[in-house]
């Protein structure tokens, strides 16, 4: 168990070393050059110069690539010369609305998607099935924008139910304290987590029904109630984990989305608006700190799998 | 000797054809994308409209005799507007599917035939690349270049590659064992021949379905990026785009500028994905016993 975990965290050191490599080739796939997209087109020859001395743009590029990761190291994201404001402080500013936002959608979508799949698996082929396959199918298919703008133009441009507009608050008190406002992006995010969750879910439920262990438990006379809730549903849930450390790039890709539609203070929205404003530090820094939390967020989910299965602990061993 | 290696996998892939033919939600898939190919390629023979040159005494008309969706705000006949945006849209996804499916297929088909140091190497490639997800890196270079359809499609590929490589990889651990590919090796077989003429083929299936999932994937992805404003720049015409525009004016009630786009890349992931179902059911013989 301990040596799997060690050489899974090694692993994941490993990832963690790519991303940064990704990311400083991507920061030198800007054409011309740094200090010309920082300080603009009318830069005189001298100023980009002392750009590139103070940022360290005049070294060798492996002294520079070791420069940029013992600065993320120390958690330095980088410098924002557009917002004159480390990426650091910009991002934790906004990283505690994208956990309420996410979060919340996250919590809510597995207490559906979690039942729901094994109501379908044990309704396997039935009507209930069939209806709860093609709407997890359609959201599936469907781009998370689209299902927003459904969202808006059903339940607040007709019906005049909801505002489209997520709560305009810097902060995680001023967004709680307009909960209406945050009924759409959560309810747009939890639908599309749905969709991801409840296929899998349906499935990972049909193989445990047909598992020996259930039809001793059956066969033994617990009632059908029982054996979902000690049987299906723990079995269940031990993929739950596997599932939600894999979905993890998903679930950011829609929070980015949701965040733009639903204008959203998050990190997701201030990556889109760097992008637009050619603020490559904060898009950088920001892609770095994705690539750690996907990476972490798989590590978590494999090893939280290994003590919640025994079977993968004594495979590794 | 050949041939009758060769008559179970016709048996077998015949029966998976029959299974599909069976299959009613998958036909309804083909039938769908056969129906989009023709509407975006051939419809425009039929229904002529100006696509390249704006005109600002045809904007933002509603559906009419003449004009079946109305116009947009720079006076394109939106229904003409969609064959084309059809047009490089599916041209995309499909270029991207093969691409990736081909190198992701290799890849995955080597490091798991060779597995050891290579393996581990490759598939830690492969785990970096998925730590970072398609749409950040897709804005982040798109805000760097402007985006050309080469560039677009070269980088879609680049970045969809890696859900191939890792299907084929766990496929071809699994095969590496089995009898038939230990009776090339002994015959002689190089590793180039038994991953071209014997692993890859045997992965066929999934290689297969997962293509046709990239399609739907590529599409998507595609379109939220020229939603989020990355996309191709005009006078190119994509779905994305048009839903983007359109959604400006979701309050003036202009409901044709929205709706036709968004249902049709929705029905079109759709019908990629309900094909790709319908496939993957058909090859799986687990699935065909039952």
């Amino acid at each position: 168990m301990i040596g799997y975990i060690i050489r899974r965290i090694a692993q994941a050191l490993l990832v963690v070393f790519g991303v940064t490599a990704v990311t400083f080739t991507l920061e030198h796939l800007i054409p011309g050059n740094l200090a010309r997209a920082i300080l603009g087109p009318r830069a005189s020859g001298a100023e980009i110069a002392a750009f590139d001395r103070a940022n360290g743009l005049n070294r060798p590029v492996a002294e520079q690539y070791l420069t940029f990761v013992s600065r993320l190291v120390r958690g330095n994201l980088g410098y924002s010369y557009r917002l004159n404001q480390s990426v650091d402080s910009l991002v934790l500013h906004q990283l505690p609305n994208d956990v309420v936002l996410v979060g919340a959608a996250l919590a809510l979508a597995l207490v559906i998607a979690i039942p729901l799949g094994i109501a379908q698996a044990v309704h396997r082929d039935r009507p209930v099935d069939h209806l709860a396959t093609s709407a997890a199918f359609t959201l599936y298919s469907m781009p998370s924008y689209w299902l927003a703008i459904l969202l808006i133009a059903g339940l607040s441009t007709a019906l005049h139910v909801l505002p489209p507009e997520a709560p305009q608050a810097s902060t995680v008190g001023g967004l709680l304290a307009d909960p209406r406002a945050l009924v759409l992006p959560v309810l747009t995010l939890t639908l599309v987590n749905i969709a991801l969750f409840s296929r899998y879910m349906r499935s990972a439920s049909i193989d445990t029904l047909a598992e020996d262990y259930v039809r001793v438990a059956r066969a033994k006379g617990l009632s059908s109630r029982l054996v979902l809730s000690r049987h299906v549903l723990r079995n269940s849930l031990a993929s739950v984990t596997t599932l939600v450390g894999l979905s993890i790039p998903a679930v950011l890709t829609a929070g980015l989305i949701t965040e733009y539609v639903f204008n959203v203070p998050g990190v997701g929205l201030t990556y889109y608006t760097a992008a637009v404003n050619d603020d490559y530090p904060v898009e950088l820094g920001i892609t770095v700190l994705i690539g750690v939390v996907t990476v972490l967020g798989n590590l978590f989910a494999d090893i939280a799998y290994a003590v919640l299965d025994p079977r993968i602990r004594y495979r590794h061993e | 000797m050949s041939d009758a290696a060769r008559v179970p996998g016709r048996v077998a892939g015949n029966s998976a054809l029959r299974t599909f033919a069976g299959h009613r939600l998958g036909m309804i898939g083909l039938a769908g994308i056969v129906t989009l190919v023709i509407f975006c390629f051939l419809g425009p023979l039929l229904y002529h409209t100006d696509q390249v040159h704006a005109n600002i005494q045809l904007t933002n008309l509603p559906p009419a005799a003449g004009r079946p969706l109305g116009t947009d705000n720079n006076g394109y006949d939106i229904l003409g507007r969609l064959m084309v945006g059809g047009q490089s849209t599916l041209e995309i996804g499909f270029a991207v599917a093969i691409l990736a499916t081909i190198f992701g297929v290799v890849w995955g088909a080597v490091a798991g035939y060779t597995g050891g140091l290579a393996d581990a190497v490759m598939m830690r490639i492969v785990d970096i690349g998925l730590a970072i997800p398609a749409i950040f890196l897709l804005i982040y270079l798109s805000s760097v270049f402007r985006p050309t359809i080469l560039l677009v499609i070269g980088v879609l590929s680049v970045l969809s590659w890696l859900g191939p490589a890792r299907l084929v990889r766990g496929e071809t651990l699994s095969l590496r064992t089995r009898e038939f590919i230990e009776a090339v090796r002994m015959m002689g077989g190089r590793r180039t021949r038994i991953v071209v003429r014997h692993l890859i083929p045997n992965t066929l299936g999934t290689i297969v379905v997962s293509a046709t999932f990239q399609v739907a994937d590529a599409i998507i992805l595609l379109a939220t990026l020229s939603f989020l404003g990355f996309g191709l720049p005009p006078p190119t015409a994509t779905w994305g785009g048009m839903l983007s525009q359109g959604t400006t004016y979701l309050l003036d009630g202009y409901w044709w500028e929205v709706y036709p786009a968004g249902f049709v890349i929705t029905l079109t992931v759709i019908a990629f994905n309900l094909l790709g179902d319908a496939i993957r059911d058909s090859l799986d013989t687990r699935l065909r016993q039952r």
